[in-house]
């Protein structure tokens, strides 16, 4: 953590109740029965309950979508703002809040297609929060359109003779773009959700998980070929642990970010785990330092005073 | 009140090397806008505010990244200046492309100073004195070396010094204080200029010298001295003043000067300013300030307001505080982007979707720029609202001399209230107007609140109840009932009743001023009343414009399908008074005081015919 802002309370001590999935829990979830969502709440829930943060310094928002109903399911401080502007909103937040803990839910859509640029430039900001991304390959809550993660072929109501465009690499998206943690998990892996999400949380910088959840309604299936369960196999990756021994040299080293592009690349349904994980100073601290740096040269200077000499220079 | 028609304005009668008095003159430079005109028409102005002259400038910058004709016009002296002047006394034309397309600015009987290098004026013309000077060449002289014809602008400020018997000794200081930052050459070369132009033969000018009638003039009546800005600057400190913090914004002209200066200032009073990778990310960030308990700041013009309005929907929804403004500008789309004009007005009240109501100000003048940033946050965080000024193009680059504020009395400090919530806290309450619980403050129920754009119950919850609706869209509507009611009933300035009130909004209030002056003295009676609340408008005025056989609206912008500009056009709508007539213009220059007199009186002939 950096010196939080001068405008940010310090933290209060934690003279109370640990966190609890139901002190945790808001109004019942509206998805529909089996939907991927469910779980990966839960881990949410669990995640939280593991990191113990003061209750009223958790915040939980999203954009739009049925992934971004989140808050309202969550006994947080959060919000529901508009479609794919939810990344600049709490990275507002976390910029004028260094004392909080910012997470972000959304979909697909919203994170890759409306909201793309600023999931760039977020990312590129290395503003520190923390965001989910419960991709499930389709539009839902319009009920079946075609989404920015749609595979070729696959059979929407605006593509009824199947997609034909290019979709979203997000892993490859994400390095490029700048996000200092990156990892993938799929929605029916609830302890590997749960341990990504915690990473990603503590991770000083902009972390992304990227959650495989299934629609069940408007693509059901889509994510079996990584499901265990069904027939599938869920490959994780092996992550470089610098212990010298040979087969270390065999694994993915995440600091390294052509080894996360070409990992990326693999073939469908591809790896899991976290991809890319980078220490780079965040906005947050820049900020901050650029704040410091200023005060200094002020020499201590009040408000007031610094608006006075201001208006002096002005006459 | 002083009109450039007074006596004392300058001409080319009299006697050689005799000096005359004047009140007011004004004093338009015309080159190109890499010949460093703006910077001695901003000496010139702030010299005047350290002499307690008052002083309005006007400034055209072509949109062009570099070159393109550029004019700045200073008008300076005693009493009270309240428009940039429609005529100029003094031209300076630098080009021959200067000299022909201004000098049918310049009055009959005015100066013309003309650089002999560059321009042929028309001898033959006689209606004006016109002057050569060699300035390029003059000004290459006097510096040397490799400067090339830089430092021109400081040879003709000299020169004006030398006509104007201007104090040396204060402008020395403001090119030093200008330069000062820079190399000891840089101020060297400066000075060296500025003597030549000082210095420069007499006998070539003896025929005008001036001196500013310095009996009247007018000490300030607060006592502080003056300070001397543009509005977008007056605008920037405004916030500050009223502890605004945290902002966003994305570049647009003439924005953007906002947001660099809040970039630069706001770190030093521990606060931040991010450029956004656009206008939707822009309102944002800021929102999500707001949301975090920093009341935050966003703005654009025209354009960029529009790529808000979904935002700006969410945050009227949400009741969350903010600043929004809008320095407006030619339009529509790209239109003429260093022009000025009133034309988002109609934006400003109803854009976004649904039913969204918010508060709008405008500013009368630069100093008006200032205060009226302090009232915006006042209103943002006592109504929890957004809140949009419209300033435009004129006021954000024109430079205004005005009493300094008293900084100590009206400084709000910047406040994060994270204090413990009781358990009976809701988010949106129905009896009562919303207050935000920022993140970090303890709710004693131990239910934390959604803030959302979803229509919701008072707890936040989301709803589709068509009773909640209608309770919830009355609640954020009737809190700006109430704000109204707080509103004091506008001024108005002249006859109590009479034949035809003028009605401005935003920076035509100068102009209008001195209209009012000039009909009056036709004998007409008039008034003027000039709104600074537009969303919601001040109670009392349909009694004030009962009172005036015509009300006439004086705006930039168009006149519409229906014949009426766009304040016009929501006056006749709130007060359905036949009486409420328009003014308009859409040129995308700032409204001469002739033009203002002799619309009106063609209006006031062609109702009583």
């Amino acid at each position: 953590m950096s010196a939080p802002s001068t405008l940010s309370p310090a933290a209060p001590a934690t003279d109370r109740a640990p966190l609890t999935k139901k002190s945790l829990t808001a109004d019942h979830p509206t998805w529909c029965p089996g939907c991927g969502d469910f779980a990966v709440l839960a881990c949410y829930y669990r995640a939280l309950e593991k990191l113990n943060y003061p209750h009223e310094k958790i915040v939980t928002m999203a954009g739009i979508g049925c992934s971004s109903r989140f808050p309202y399911f969550v006994n947080s401080h959060g919000g529901h703002y508009i479609h794919g502007r939810s990344l600049p909103f709490s990275a507002g937040i976390s910029l004028g809040r260094d004392d909080l803990h910012v997470f972000v839910f959304g979909g697909d859509g919203d994170g890759f297609s409306i909201g793309g640029n600023h999931l760039d430039h977020v990312a590129r900001k290395n503003v520190r929060l923390t965001y989910v991304i419960m991709d499930n390959f389709v539009y839902g809550l319009t009920k079946k359109q075609t989404s920015p993660t749609s595979p070729i072929g696959f059979k929407t109501k605006t593509d009824p003779t199947g997609s034909f465009d290019q979709p979203i690499n997000p892993m490859r998206k994400l390095v490029d773009s700048g996000a200092t943690f990156i990892a993938r998990s799929h929605a029916t892996q609830v302890n590997h959700m749960t341990e990504m999400i915690m990473r990603a949380a503590q991770h000083d910088g902009f972390s992304v998980v990227e959650i495989l959840s299934e629609c069940v309604e408007f693509y059901p299936g889509a994510f079996d070929a990584a499901n265990p369960r069904k027939g599938g196999a869920f490959p994780l990756i092996d992550e470089k642990k610098h212990d010298g021994s040979p087969e270390d040299a065999n694994r993915h080293d995440t600091s390294d970010d052509l080894a996360a592009f070409r990992l990326a690349s693999e073939l469908w349904p591809g790896r899991f785990g976290v991809f890319y994980e980078k220490k780079r100073p965040t906005k947050n601290q820049l900020e901050a330092d650029l704040i410091a740096r200023a005060r200094e040269k002020t020499k201590g200077a009040s408000d007031l005073q610094l608006l006075q000499n201001t208006f002096a220079r002005m006459r | 009140m002083v009109s450039p028609n007074s006596a004392a304005t300058p001409g080319p009668q009299g006697n050689a090397g005799e000096v005359r008095t004047l009140n007011d003159v004004v004093i338009r430079l015309a080159g190109n806008s890499q010949d460093g005109i703006q910077t001695i028409g901003g000496f010139l102005a702030r010299l005047a505010g350290r002499s307690d002259q008052e002083v309005m400038t006007y400034m055209t910058i072509p949109s062009t990244i570099s070159g393109g004709p550029s004019i700045f016009q200073v008008r300076m002296g005693n009493g009270d200046i309240l428009s940039s002047g429609d005529q100029a006394d003094f031209l300076v034309a630098f080009y021959q492309h200067s000299y022909e397309s201004h000098l049918s600015s310049l009055r009959n009987g005015g100066v013309l100073i003309y650089d002999t290098d560059h321009v042929k004026p028309n001898l033959d013309d006689k209606r004006f004195t016109a002057i050569g000077v060699p300035i390029t060449g003059a000004t290459v002289e006097a510096v040397g070396g490799s400067s090339k014809d830089k430092g021109k602008n400081l040879f003709v400020l000299g020169l004006i010094a030398r006509v104007f018997n201007l104090d040396v000794e204060k402008l020395a200081a403001l090119v030093k204080e200008r330069f000062g930052g820079k190399t000891e050459d840089i101020v060297r070369n400066a000075m060296l200029a500025f003597d030549a132009g000082y210095a420069w033969p007499a006998d070539n000018i003896r025929d005008c010298f001036y001196r500013f009638d310095k009996a009247t003039a007018s000490a300030s009546a607060s006592g502080r001295p003056q300070v001397t800005m543009d509005g977008n600057t007056a605008l920037t400190y405004g916030l500050i003043t009223a502890g605004v913090r945290y902002g966003s914004g994305y570049p647009i002209t003439p924005w953007s000067t906002i947001m660099e200066m809040l970039r630069a200032e706001l770190p030093k009073y521990g606060g931040l300013f991010v450029q956004a990778e656009d206008e939707l990310g822009a309102i944002s960030y800021a929102i999500g300030f707001s949301y975090s308990g920093h009341l935050a700041i966003t703005g654009s013009s025209g354009p960029g307001l529009s790529l808000k309005m979904e935002a700006l929907g969410w945050a009227v929804m949400a009741e969350m505080p903010l600043i929004i403004i809008n320095v407006q500008r030619g339009g529509p789309s790209t239109g003429m982007p260093t022009n000025v004009e009133q034309s988002d007005l109609m934006q400003a009240l109803y854009g976004s979707h649904g039913d969204a109501p918010r508060v709008v100000l405008a500013p009368r003048n630069v100093e008006d720029c200032f205060y009226i940033a302090i009232e915006a946050a006042r209103l943002a965080r006592e109504y929890s609202t957004p809140v949009i000024i419209l300033t435009d193009m004129a006021l954000a680059s024109r430079i205004e001399a005005f009493d300094e504020p008293d900084l100590a009395k009206i400084m709000v400090p910047p406040s994060l209230d994270l204090s413990p919530r009781p358990a009976d806290f809701k988010p949106y309450p129905l009896d009562r107007i919303t207050r935000h619980a920022p993140p970090g403050s303890r709710i004693g129920s131990g239910v934390y609140p959604t803030v959302t754009g979803l229509e919701h119950d008072e707890m936040g919850h989301p709803t589709g109840s068509p009773a909640l609706h209608t309770k919830m869209t009355a609640k954020r509507r009737e809190k700006f009932k109430a704000l109204a009611a707080t509103l004091p009933v506008p001024e108005v300035f002249g006859d109590e009743s009479g034949e035809v009130l003028l009605v401005g909004w935003g920076s035509t209030f100068g102009p209008v001023r001195e209209a009012l002056g000039r009909l009056r003295q036709n004998g007409t009676r008039a008034a003027q009343l000039h709104l600074r609340h537009l969303n919601p408008l001040p109670q009392g005025l349909e009694d004030v414009f009962k009172r005036y056989r015509d009300v006439i609206v004086v705006e930039m912008n168009d006149e519409g399908l229906y014949g009426y500009g766009q304040m016009a056009s929501l006056l006749r709508a709130r007060y359905a008074n036949p009486s409420i007539r328009s003014l308009t213009k859409t040129d995308g220059l700032t409204f001469r005081v002739s033009e203002i007199v002799s619309g009106v009186t063609q209006r006031l002939t062609a109702a009583t015919a």
